[in-house]
């Protein structure tokens, strides 16, 4: 009896929907009001404005490299120039988009409305972490004014340490800075998740996207430390001359890249874990289904996070790492592919006998299906021993990541901002225009690194700005895409702040989806629910959905 | 039967309504309970400290690796440490701890001038660790012993000849296991020295603890921050406590 009585599912008629008199929007005034804010959700919407401009100054560096490698001679910059280019469009896209773009945008706005609690566990935490982001991001805009840094994402020692005279200090402060942001933000959710869980929220009723949340939290907590603390060494290398990694000193370089890598590889599972809860919703919703094998794709999450931290030497098979540790970690690394491949298939599986429906988030959903399955497999290539020593440090890396990383991760983040933009802004963007969009970025994103697949199987080495001319008709298709895909990601730019004031309003549940965060008012209110929702059911609850207006249907 | 169930909702939603009217100042609003506020604060503090411990971490696996590589290395250089003062300063740190700890004790049973003076004990213990540390780095300026451009490893080579014996007071190293006390040195300052940094911004919260504790904040029940604090401080002795015996007592033991 109560079970159905208390349920707080609800579907409002979307073509009556107004916009609410109050929410989180409008429920304050003036700019401090937004720069002092606790509020989860206005947190989230700094977020998304700071990493959207990062991310576009990234994207003008992939520009320029893209442009630059159009002909076969180095005609556009000087060689330190596109050392700068590639370096500083590394450190941004990781570092000031990558790292923070689904968990402090998405998941901040989202994960305590899906548990059903009115804000993080430390709202001032979260206010500092995004202030940390600025600080880091400060820096890194101050690295590239005065003149930039070219030693690559990865900081390698002794380059970085002995022999650049370039802000190697001031991008280094960057990183740590913004390192500590996206600890605070770990930090946050995993207390969140074990300590603010709504009455009968259990751990098996939560979504899976706060599923993959904790896991990436756990990463961002334990590794991000290590990544700091080498930050420190290197930096202390390069003003005060210590010798922890310095071989003329008795350090070993290859102890920076232990370290390094400790961080850096979890890290791509705190780029790539989001984007797989934003998934998991997205599929759900647009199949009208329960996610296939509910507990499998939960712990394959924490599965990745754990496998995660085992087999961070398969960057440094080229290192001169022992032929046993290499072996050991080859196999670790293929343990990975494991929980991934558990969650394309549960997917799939969603998929199956669904009453699928191609909106927006769910075209994206499908990009990323298809580009993170390719970017996934090619990974097991390179783990693959003989394979990685063939084909590192060339363009099949380049092309690997970019599937994970732009493929993945940012099909991902643009899906999840399509799926929640309604509840985050209360109004709906001009669907052609998105539809438009995301066939435009998956066709300019398969155009620009698809051919760079061939050429590093070719042998064409990465971080080179000239190439023999017979490299040369690949280059252009892929210069070709990247124009491509700067549209595609331009054009969302454009219709959703069009959106902001000219959209048709949406209404609390425009996908007719049965999350908790669909049963409130879109935009919410700053409290986001009026009083403690009790929770009965799971997040993907779509039987009751369909039950539901079988007896609307009967009634009327 | 719908009726009882109505009516225990109503009256528990007063029961509700009741506690949030009796609630404390420091309640914040987003919290159901002042427990669950709490518990969130004890639960993030300690994963704060975890993070702490890999940060740590990575200094700890530098130093077990080169300490395996260049063992006689790391012993002379270790030899070189002022051992008294690094166990005075283990005395002075574990006694800030116990203050500390009593200080956690005066929150609890409301004691506000107790409470102060056990912070401002905790306060001087602190810097008088920091005090004793800048002796002993002026000592390795004095003898070169600081990584970088002015390093010497003369001494390692050719230690001094002991008056009374007429032998050296140490074992000489080759010179390219002497160069290795230059990675036990670089560890020596990178450790000791995040530990004093922790140490600063420690003494730097014990004063804004200190100010509020005097005005009366942690008089009415509400100790979470001095809790908290608390265990930050305990996090940063245990950290000494194995940084004295790794760095200062390598070859010290009384077996020999």
């Amino acid at each position: 009896m109560s079970a159905t009585s208390s349920t707080i599912l609800n579907l409002p008629d979307q073509r009556t929907a107004t916009m609410p008199k109050r929410n989180y929007l409008n429920n304050e005034h003036g700019l401090l009001s937004w720069l002092l804010t606790g509020d989860h959700k206005r947190i989230a919407i700094l977020y998304l404005i700071s990493i959207t401009f990062f991310f576009f100054i990234g994207g003008a560096f992939a520009g320029l490299i893209r442009l630059e490698l159009l002909t076969p001679q180095p005609d556009l910059m000087a060689s330190d120039t596109y050392n700068k280019m590639f370096s500083m469009h590394g450190i941004v896209m990781i570092f000031l988009f990558l790292v923070p773009s689904v968990p402090a945008t998405l998941g901040n706005f989202l994960i305590p409305i899906m548990l059903g609690t009115r804000d993080l566990a430390f709202p001032k935490i979260n206010l500092l972490s995004w202030y940390l982001y600025l600080a880091g991001g400060t820096f890194t805009l101050a690295a590239l004014i005065f003149g930039g840094v070219d030693t690559g994402w990865t900081f390698t020692t002794p380059l970085s340490t002995h022999y650049l005279n370039t802000n190697v200090i001031t991008a280094a402060t960057a990183i740590f800075i913004a390192g500590f942001s996206s600890i605070f933000t770990g930090l946050n959710f995993i207390v969140t998740i074990h300590r603010m869980r709504a009455p009968g929220m259990t751990w098996f009723r939560m979504p899976l996207f706060v599923w993959a949340h904790y896991a990436a939290s756990v990463l961002m907590v334990l590794g991000t430390p290590v990544l700091a603390i080498t930050i420190v060494l290197v930096a202390l290398e390069r003003t005060v001359g210590i010798g922890v990694f310095d071989p003329t000193k008795g350090g070993d370089p290859l102890l920076f890249q232990h370290l390094f890598w400790f961080y850096s590889h979890p890290a791509v599972y705190i780029m790539i874990l989001p984007g797989m809860g934003v998934i998991s919703e997205i599929v759900s919703t647009f199949s009208r289904k329960r996610v296939f094998g509910y507990t499998a794709v939960a712990f394959s999450s924490v599965a990745i996070a754990l496998f995660g931290f085992f087999v961070w030497a398969h960057h440094m098979f080229i290192m001169g790492v022992s032929n046993y540790s290499a072996l050991v970690f080859s196999l670790l690394t293929m343990l990975v592919a494991v929980p991934s491949a558990i969650k394309i298939f549960n997917w799939a599986f969603t998929l199956q006998k669904g009453s699928i429906t191609f909106e927006t988030p769910m075209l994206y959903a499908f990009a990323f299906f298809g580009l993170f399955t390719i970017g996934g497999m090619t990974g097991v290539f390179l783990g693959a021993l003989g394979m990685d020593i063939h084909l590192t440090e060339t363009y099949f890396i380049v092309a690997h990541f970019h599937y994970v990383m732009v493929g993945g991760m940012l099909m991902a983040f643009l899906g999840g901002i399509h799926f929640w933009w309604p509840k985050m802004t209360g109004r709906m963007y001009p669907e052609s225009f998105s539809k438009l969009s995301a066939v435009t970025s998956f066709i300019g994103f398969n155009l620009t690194f698809m051919p760079q697949f061939i050429l590093g199987y070719l042998g064409m080495p990465r971080r080179y700005h000239a190439y023999p001319a017979e490299y040369q008709v690949l280059n252009v298709l892929s210069t070709a895409g990247a124009t491509v895909l700067g549209v595609g990601f331009l054009l969302p730019l454009l219709y959703l702040t069009w959106s902001l004031r000219y959209g048709a309003i949406a209404g609390n549940n425009p996908w007719q989806a049965t999350g908790l965060e669909w049963q409130i008012q879109s935009p919410p209110l700053t409290e986001n629910f009026i009083e403690t929702p009790i929770v009965d059911h799971e997040a993907y609850d779509y039987e009751w959905l369909a039950h539901k207006t079988e007896q609307e249907v009967t009634v009327g | 039967m719908d009726n009882a169930v109505v009516a225990t909702h109503t009256h528990e939603a007063a029961v509700h309504e009741e506690h949030h009217h009796v609630s404390l100042p420091q309640h914040r609003h987003h919290f159901e309970t002042e427990e669950q506020q709490r518990e969130a604060g004890t639960f993030g503090m300690w994963l704060f400290l975890l993070t702490e411990i890999m940060f740590f971490g990575g200094l700890f696996f530098a130093y077990l690796l080169y300490r395996n590589w260049y063992y006689d290395a790391f012993v002379a250089a270790s030899n070189q440490l002022n051992v008294k003062l690094g166990a005075i300063n283990t005395v002075i740190l574990i006694g800030s701890g116990f203050f500390m700890a009593l200080g956690v004790w005066a929150a609890e049973v409301r004691k506000k001038s107790l409470l102060v003076l056990f912070l401002v004990l905790t306060t001087v213990l602190g810097f008088a660790f920091l005090g004793i540390k800048y002796v002993e780095y002026s000592e390795k300026f004095e003898k070169h012993h600081v990584p970088g451009a002015h390093f010497d490893i003369s001494e390692f080579v050719n230690p001094p000849i002991d008056a009374k014996t007429g032998q050296p007071s140490e074992k000489p190293l080759a010179p390219d296991m002497a160069q290795k006390t230059q990675v036990f040195f670089s560890l020596y300052f990178a450790m000791t020295g995040m530990h004093a940094v922790h140490m600063i911004i420690g003494i730097v919260l014990l004063f804004w603890l200190t100010a509020r504790a005097y005005s009366g904040d942690f008089s009415s029940g509400y100790v979470a921050p001095i809790e908290n604090f608390g265990l930050y401080w305990h996090f940063v002795d245990i950290v000494w406590l194995f940084l004295f015996p790794l760095l200062y007592l390598i070859n010290r033991h009384p077996l020999k």
